[in-house]
């Protein structure tokens, strides 16, 4: 049965959607699909989730694809969190 | 004030280019071709009496009171059926008509009942203004002999027996009586109900005078195949059909034209009250996207409006395990604009956001998306469009430049072959359906791609020429495997394509496509589609003459969602289909408002008209009338505020009109979000799921209580009127504008107009919108400005928005929602007629007489397999929880897939469906859930701990506790 609770993971989120949005666009030419990753997330991906993929990909990228590393490098890097307590 | 008369021209309108003159009772006339003489009459005033002649319908011609003499002509023929033609003269009233024609009255008023005073029809009875019409004074037959009016025989000749022509009321219908005694046969109803509705529940019964209206097979309405869309009420010219709020209230005094809060296809009723009791909804003829058809649920279902469980005064509590206290609304917003800057200056400007609803007007979806740009100061905004057509605005904005749905609804009455795609409008959008059948019974082809055999796709007299029963999550494989046989056989339209789209990106696209890995017969294996059938269906479209597309839910709510939609896009591309009546691709949009909501920068990452947050000349825009600086970085969609809330990062929401807690998919995660948060307000007309979560409930106003204007499917701005002062004291937009202000900012509108003025002040799409605009044209399709005074029925007509037309690959990738030995069956989700989205109005309506509980639908293999029988609850379970409902075994569903509703939460349909999304724009797979079936004795743990809770969190101090 499925009662087990299996803890929230933001991390395994993001990469897995990060992760299908390489899927899409490693069917384009190599760098249309890569540029087409780091807009798709500078475009979409508010700061918090955009923080946590470079958290991904500054530990050494995870099961992040080859093409989304290759885009971390255009996808911009967001301001450092503002949050002042909690 | 006073009623919104209509005229009845007694048959449809002629569209013949071709114009005839004629004289009538020496008044010259000109009019189309195929114009009847008595449409004609009436185009020049004058009206010839009619009983069985209405313009919702063809000419039946059978009542004989409508007719005339034409001069050099024998015989008094019916000015119905008999078309003009050139110079003919005819004279309307005669004294032969005369004795004729009271006659013909004579005899129907001798087998009628002359209860007039006490009648529901009294003030509206056509055939009361006949007798009149013609001057019967007189029935000289008396009522003793054969009739249908008494029970038992009746007059100086009676004993008392029963009388066997006479019928009972039948009052099956919750909304409507059959009053047989009444009836004049003049099938009005029968044929509204074949040609305007196309269900064919109707008919007569019987010859002679033994001829009588019959649902189904001499059935009540209820047991019958009737879908209650009230097109036979609104026929039927006595009190034979009739609505039963009329029968209870009376006849109304003053009527309003307005929009249905309903679905996406936006009809406009007429809203007949009596001071503010309303009376009756009755579609307005006017209204471009309905022409005077409705459904159940617009027709019918507003009962909710005044249901007793509608909260009327603000509430706030401190922990939601607390019952609810009645505040003043000062108190609620003081208490709301506190807990807000409080959470934002503790965690941060981005810890706070809102949802925009898609049941409100447009000028309130702004109000809220401003709240949140201007006052939040950051765009955690989005809209229930995130669940449902977010990836049709991506998809389509990618390759045609623009979200918009290309067409309007009349369109289809151009369409030589519809194909319907992961929609069942027979359900979810009845009127279009009922446009739509109607073109298809006048020929055209139908091709249906859905997992499952709805109505859709076998109907009376109408029937798919393809039906693709495809594995629920392959639609990509299916449409890109149609582009396959388009190209490789060469059925494409080389001439459209050189012209309005981009020929490299073409050949690109061909190329792919042509890989065998794409040819029906390498899809067939996991689509379970039959080869052939796709490459018929692939052909028919192709070559077919105007093709359209329509689609629904099961495209968008998919891990490729976005990756189909684009597909759709391609295969409309490739063969043309595209900037002219009869063709283009149409998102079939769920809520009245979701394209409203969209239009009006609900999204976190655009403003108002599509633009994204990060363009300078946007902001500009905006900064400059609202004072202060937007924030250039998109915010949260709904499934990010819920992850950054179980993070900790998002902690103060506010909700207007959308219940995401029973909308949105996998409930337990949803569930955590909203109980991490340390201030939920919920805006809305009911103590919905979500408000067990909610600390300040804001009292909602329907639909009837305010001013604004919604957009539909078809982006027709249509206007929605106020009839009736809001049951609890402040529309929608003043509840925000006061929040706003509680807030700090300086909004001052006295009017909805003065917000959508700002709305066409700030977007160029709607630039020309005005109230005042509004009301000389009934409605306008967006984009409406200087480029296009009157709208824009149909996009894309002499290029593409986005200059050439973008083909773009479109590689199918299995969802990760895989069945397997745990979880062997596919569960895919859908809707039903009666109930509308999370039932939040239609359950408080009688509509629950139809649709009572979501069941699981499921084929007897399966079933059988199982030890599951008719009417067994059954256990569903998924990875991400499980529930309980009762099965039903049909073969509508193929073998491995199972099918629920999400009307009713008790049933809790999303506890089952995963967090899994569309990979552009997060909006969930709800229809791919892997899960198991088995035999179970009741509700689950988790149905049975959701019943109390929810009870407990519905109390309300000093209230006796709610029963629902």
């Amino acid at each position: 049965m499925s009662h087990d609770e299996t803890p929230f993971d933001p991390y395994a989120k993001l990469v897995r959607m990060a992760n299908q949005i390489g899927t899409f666009f490693e069917s384009k030419p190599h760098d249309e699909g890569v540029a087409g990753v780091a807009e798709h997330i500078n475009k979409f991906w508010e700061p918090r989730m955009r923080r946590h993929l470079f958290e991904v990909v500054d530990a050494g990228g995870g099961d992040l694809k080859p093409i989304v590393l290759e885009a971390a490098g255009t996808i911009r890097r967001p301001a450092p969190e503002e949050r002042k307590a909690g | 004030m006073g009623l919104v008369h209509e005229i009845d021209y007694g048959t449809p309108a002629s569209r013949a280019e071709k114009q005839i003159t004629l004289t009538v009772d020496g008044f010259e006339v000109t009019v189309p071709e195929g114009t009847s003489i008595m449409r004609a009459s009436m185009d020049a005033g004058i009206a010839i009496p009619k009983l069985c002649a209405t313009d919702m319908v063809d000419a039946f011609g059978s009542c004989r009171l409508c007719l005339v003499e034409i001069e050099g002509r024998n015989g008094t023929p019916s000015s119905c059926t008999t078309p003009v033609a050139e110079g003919m003269v005819v004279h309307t009233q005669t004294g032969r008509l005369k004795d004729i024609r009271r006659g013909v009255m004579e005899l129907y008023i001798s087998d009628h009942p002359l209860d007039c005073l006490t009648c529901a029809a009294n003030g509206d009875c056509e055939l009361q203004d006949m007798a009149g019409a013609v001057g019967l004074r007189d029935v000289r037959y008396g009522y003793d002999g054969d009739n249908h009016v008494f029970a038992k025989s009746w007059g100086a000749l009676s004993d008392g027996t029963a009388n066997m022509r006479w019928m009972p009321k039948d009052e099956s219908n919750p909304y409507f009586t059959y009053d047989p005694s009444k009836c004049i046969v003049c099938s009005r109803c029968v044929r509204a109900c074949e040609e305007v509705q196309g269900t064919f529940a109707l008919t007569i019964e019987g010859r002679g005078f033994g001829s009588r209206v019959s649902p189904g097979m001499h059935q009540d309405f209820l047991s019958s195949e009737c879908v209650s869309c009230g097109a036979c009420v609104q026929a039927c010219p006595t009190a034979t059909l009739t609505e039963k709020s009329v029968i209870e209230i009376g006849q109304p005094e003053r009527s309003v034209v307005t929009t249905c809060a309903y679905c996406g296809v936006g009809c406009s009723f007429k809203a007949e009250m009596r001071g503010d009791e309303l009376v009756r909804m009755v579609p307005y003829k006017d209204g471009k996207a309905n022409r005077g058809h409705s459904c159940v649920k617009g027709r019918f279902a507003y009962g909710y409006a005044t249901h007793k469980e509608r909260i009327l005064n603000p509430m706030v509590r401190e922990k939601i395990t607390d019952p609810w206290r009645e505040v003043t609304w000062e108190e609620a917003f003081a208490h709301i604009a506190g807990e807000f800057r409080r959470i934002q200056y503790q965690y941060g400007r981005g810890a706070i956001g809102g949802i925009t609803s898609s049941r409100c007007t447009n000028e309130e979806t702004y109000l809220v998306q401003k709240l949140i740009r201007q006052g939040f100061g950051n765009n955690n905004v989005d809209t229930c469009a995130r669940v449902c057509h977010s990836p049709t605005g991506y998809g389509l904005g990618q390759t045609y430049g623009t979200s918009a749905g290309t067409q309007d609804f009349d369109s289809v009455e151009h369409s030589d072959v519809v194909m319907v795609i992961g929609a069942n409008p027979a359900a979810g959008h009845p009127v279009f359906a009922s446009r739509m059948k109607k073109r298809l019974r006048q020929g055209a082809k139908l091709i249906v791609i859905d997992p499952r055999r709805t109505e859709t796709v076998k109907s009376p007299h109408v029937e798919a020429s393809y039906h693709l029963p495809l594995k629920p999550g392959t639609n990509v494989a299916i449409v890109t495997a149609m582009a396959h046989v388009i190209v490789t056989e060469g059925l494409f339209d080389e001439a459209f394509i050189r012209e309005r789209c981009d020929w490299s990106e073409f050949e690109d696209y061909a190329e792919f496509v042509s890989d065998k890995a794409y040819s029906p017969e390498a899809v067939e294996a996991f689509t379970g589609v039959e080869a052939e059938t796709i490459r018929g269906a692939a052909r028919l479209y192709a070559t077919g003459g105007n093709g359209a597309i329509y689609y629904g839910l099961g495209v968008t709510e998919h891990s490729q969602g976005s990756t189909t939609v684009m597909g759709i896009a391609n295969l409309a591309m490739l063969t043309g289909n595209i900037g002219r009546p009869g063709v283009g691709v149409n998102p079939l949009r769920g809520q009245n408002n979701v394209q409203g909501s969209c239009d009006m920068g609900s999204f976190p990452h655009e403003l108002p008209g599509y633009r994204h947050v990060s363009g300078d000349a946007v902001r500009d825009i905006y900064e400059a009338l609202w004072g202060v600086k937007i924030d250039t970085e998109p915010g949260l969609r709904i499934p990010n505020m819920l992850d950054a809330a179980v993070e900790g990062t998002f902690r103060g929401i506010y909700i207007q009109g959308e219940d995401i807690l029973q909308s949105d998919p996998d409930t337990k995660h949803v569930s955590a979000g909203l109980a991490a948060m340390e201030c939920v307000v919920v805006h809305d007309l009911f103590l919905n799921e979500t408000a067990r979560y909610a600390h300040v409930f804001l009292p909602g106003s329907t639909f009837l209580e305010k001013d604004g204007t919604f957009t539909n499917a078809e982006r027709r701005i249509n206007r929605v009127r106020k009839v009736m002062a809001p049951k609890n004291g402040l529309a929608d937009w003043e509840v925000t504008q006061r929040l706003a202000q509680a807030m700090g900012l300086n909004w001052a509108y006295d009017h909805p107009s003065q917000i959508m003025d700002e709305i066409a002040q700030t977007t160029p799409s709607f630039a020309n919108v005005c109230y005042d605009y509004l009301e000389r044209m009934g409605s306008v399709q967006w984009p409406c400005n200087d480029k296009a005074p009157a709208g824009t029925p149909i996009m894309h007509v002499d290029g593409f928005v986005r200059g050439k037309g973008k083909f773009i690959r479109t590689e199918y990738v299995a969802t990760d929602e895989k069945t397997g030995p745990r979880f062997p069956l596919l569960l895919t989700t859908g809707r039903i007629l009666s109930q509308y989205n999370v039932g939040a109005q239609t359950r408080r309506t009688p509509n629950v007489i139809w649709h009572d509980e979501d069941v699981l639908e499921i084929h007897p293999h399966d079933a059988e397999q199982r030890g599951v029988r008719d009417g067994d609850w059954v256990r569903l379970t998924s990875r991400s929880g499980e529930t309980t409902l009762r099965a039903t075994i049909t073969d509508k569903v193929a073998p491995g897939v199972v099918y629920t509703t999400f009307h009713h939460p008790d049933t809790q349909a999303n506890v089952i469906t995963t967090d899994y999304s569309d990979w552009a724009t997060n909006c969930p797979e709800y229809k791919v859930t892997a899960v198991q079936v088995g035999p179970s004795n009741g509700p689950s743990r988790w149905q049975e701990e959701y019943e109390d809770l929810s009870r407990k969190s519905r109390r309300i101090e000093g209230h006796m506790e709610a029963a629902e």
